[in-house]
């Protein structure tokens, strides 16, 4: 079972580890995340060394190249705030991940003292800052894609209360929720076929209930989904959590 | 070869075996599930007693497996120690010369997969046929099971009805019933000509010598029914504490591996017929079989030796499930059969070692586990040994670059502006397979490296975000 204890949130001012993915293509996700937390009252901090959590390599088998990583990011995270992740993906990498593979390293307590205080971004709103609902509007059906690093911990569920709770969204469910959407990293690019028929098996399943938004916490399947769905010519709308709360805060006239 | 075996046997599958394959794992997922969370008010907590007691035993063979041999030979057993799947096969050969048999039934028994026993013995003069349906009419066909639970999940009743009639077994017919009824019908002789009847074991338990067998068939009964002896081939984990775990045991193994409360046989066996009993084997002997578990115990990865055979990952695979269990070249398919199979080849590690690539790392086999075992970290510890081990991963890509970028804030930063290039220069030019494979499925996003930097900086009255201290000095330094 995954280990997701975390320190007790005390004061007002967090890390953000904005993922690599947002700092190469999705600036507007990490923005959106800055903005969410600063209409809470909170004070981000963006550590400006930050590279990877190191997830790639890890994943590649390549260990000794993602405790490299990661024990940049260590370094680059130092201090006791919380850190803040857009992605359930880098934090159960954070809190899960990096432990496996630095289970025999001399420096596993500090890599172990940052996933404990390493958060995915709405289990952080509902369980660190105890948010419970989401004010302002955001008028759409929507589909959200239970990404497959929050089993086991409490990110999917944090999700759904904050978007169940925003007035004018609907939430439909959709059939094989529980499966994967065919990303898993460097799986996507070492096995495409398989990883392609994932992606087109759950675009069928989301298609099948109409949403006007594909909505996930994790923007790696967002990724996937979305770049499948274009290349077969039949585009589909993806957003990532942070988005729809930062929309439903501009639409309620609230930032 | 450009991509990984497994994706390229998904790729060339037929779409029939695909559908065969998927409908039957989704429908045993999804029964599954609804059986468990009906019945109990908290099933995770089941999974993870049941794995905390086959840890435990994983880790005390060395007291368990002495333990039960002394049960069984009080019990009148004979006990047979094989430490390969030669000498198992040796071992159960041994058996029938000393008796002069040449006539086995056999009941579906896993680890008689690993050892090749019925083509062993068929080399050997001897008959050894098989009496579950599935493992029958793998065995009528010259395939192999393609599933732990159900061996035939790639086939379809018009390719058995197609099978049946080349083999002698009646006109073409892919009735289900008409199927099973001459299946029966041929099997009920070959159990009273048999002189030996193999069967393996779900589990022994180590306080009574107990073999417990669960069949939905009852041909595990039939073939100790009318023959003289019984030979059981047991992986030397199948031990349990105590009579009073298969309570747990039994209603987990039933409901993960085919949505039932209990499978339609249970049979305790303890030993040959006693002189008060009319009938049944009175030679019984138990081969226990490595073939390779010891070396996984001493591995880093020893909690797969909990796996109690059940398919349940299989079942929700989604990767099984557009491969099917062909495409992973073993005994043991799906993603129990990703750590086990290449563990279990010792040296040759490196054969296997594309297995616990397969798999998106999405952790479903974990979640239904019913011995709870972190299947995913375990594919991720055998990924790691294959880089150590230097084995060839095609389509994996190299990690030495990024490691460096990604540890060197500036170079980061420079390679954010850098990979622009992406949104100019058609990809197939780019040096980069991984950036092809991905375009040769998807489309990619507009890079935007180093945006969401200058956004932070440049927005109106909140620039004042700024690196702490450590980070800076840190990114000073990396200058």
């Amino acid at each position: 079972m995954l280990n997701t204890e975390r320190k007790p949130i005390t004061g007002k001012r967090v890390q953000l580890m904005a993922t690599c993915l947002c700092d190469a293509f999705y600036d507007d996700v990490a923005a959106a995340t800055v903005q969410v937390l600063e209409y809470l009252g909170v004070e981000v901090v963006f550590p400006e060394g930050q590279t990877c959590c190191g997830q790639p390599a890890f994943n590649g088998g390549d260990w000794t190249a993602s405790r490299k990583v990661v024990r940049h990011t260590v370094k680059t995270f130092a201090g006791e705030e919380p850190v803040v992740v857009p992605s359930g993906s880098c934090a159960a990498m954070m809190f899960h991940g990096t432990v496996l593979e630095f289970e025999n390293e001399a420096d596993l307590g500090e890599v172990e003292a940052l996933g404990r205080r390493t958060w995915e971004l709405g289990d952080f709103l509902v369980n660190g800052l105890g948010v419970k609902t989401w004010p302002g509007r955001f008028e759409a059906t929507v589909a959200f894609h239970r990404s497959c690093h929050s089993r086991g911990t409490n990110s999917s569920s944090a999700a759904s209360t904050l978007l169940g709770s925003v007035a004018g969204l609907k939430i439909v469910e959709f059939g094989e929720g529980e499966q994967c959407c065919g990303f898993g990293g460097t799986f996507s690019v070492s096995f495409p076929n398989i990883s392609a028929s994932m992606g087109a098996l759950k675009l069928d399943h989301i298609r099948a209930v109409k949403p006007d938004v594909l909505v996930s916490g994790d923007m790696s399947c967002m990724m996937h989904l979305g770049g499948l769905a274009k290349e077969e010519g039949k585009p589909i709308k993806t957003r990532h959590l942070a988005q729809v709360l930062r929309d439903a805060l501009k639409n309620g006239k609230l930032i | 070869m450009r991509f990984q075996q497994i994706d390229q046997f998904a790729a060339e599958l037929k779409a029939d075996t695909r559908a065969a394959v998927y409908d039957g794992s989704k429908k045993g997922h999804e029964k599954r599930t609804k059986l468990l969370f009906d019945e109990y008010a908290d099933p995770d907590r089941l999974r993870r007693i049941a794995g905390e007691v086959k840890q435990h035993v994983v880790e005390n063979l060395d007291t368990y497996l002495p333990q039960v041999e002394a049960k069984l030979k009080a019990n009148g057993v004979i006990v047979h120690w094989a430490a390969t799947a030669e000498a198992a096969n040796q071992a159960v050969l041994g058996i029938m010369r000393a008796r002069g048999a040449t006539k086995m039934v056999k009941a579906k028994t896993m680890v008689s997969e690993e050892t090749e026993l019925a083509h062993f013995l068929e080399k050997h003069g001897m008959e050894a046929l098989e009496t579950d349906l599935g493992e029958f009419i793998v065995q009528i066909d010259g395939d192999h099971p393609s599933h732990i639970v159900k061996p035939i999940i790639h086939k379809n009743r018009r390719e058995i009805a197609t099978s049946f009639e080349e083999n002698g077994l009646g006109a073409y017919n892919d009735d289900p019933q008409t199927i099973t009824r001459r299946a029966r019908h041929f099997l009920r002789h070959k159990y009273l000509e048999a002189d030996v009847g193999l069967t393996g074991a779900n589990f022994v338990s180590a306080e009574s010598g107990r073999l417990v067998l669960v069949t939905n068939e009852g041909n595990s009964r039939f073939c100790l029914a009318a023959t003289k002896c019984h030979i059981a081939m047991v992986g030397i984990e199948k031990i349990v504490p105590r009579d009073y775990d298969l309570a747990l045991f039994l209603n987990l193994l039933a409901r993960s591996g085919t949505a039932q409360e209990l499978t339609v046989y249970t049979e305790y066996i303890s030993g040959p017929k006693s002189p008060t009993q009319p009938d049944g084997p009175e030679e019984m002997h138990v081969i226990f079989v490595d073939n390779g578990r010891t070396e996984v115990l001493a591995s880093d990865c020893r909690d797969i030796l909990r796996c109690i055979r059940c398919g349940a990952c299989l079942n929700v695979c989604p990767v099984y499930r557009q491969a099917s269990g062909h495409a992973y070249r073993s005994v043991y398919p799906g993603p129990v059969g990703a750590v086990l199979s290449p563990l279990m080849m010792g040296d040759k590690f490196p054969q296997k070692a594309d297995l616990p690539k397969a798999s998106s790392l999405c952790g479903a086999c974990h979640e239904v586990c019913p011995v709870n075992i972190p299947i995913p970290d375990l594919l991720l510890r055998l990924r790691n040994r294959a880089k150590e081990e230097n084995v060839p991963s095609p389509g994996t890509p190299p990690m030495g670059a990024w490691a460096l970028l990604a540890s060197q804030p500036t170079a980061w930063r420079a390679s954010l502006f850098g990979g622009k290039i992406i949104n100019y220069l058609p990809t197939k030019l780019l040096p980069i397979p991984a950036l092809r494979a991905w375009e040769a499925k998807r489309s990619l996003p507009a890079w935007r490296g180093g945006e969401f930097r200058k956004w932070l900086k440049t927005r109106k009255g909140r620039a004042n975000v700024s690196p702490p201290a450590p980070s800076r000095a840190e990114a000073k330094k990396a200058d």
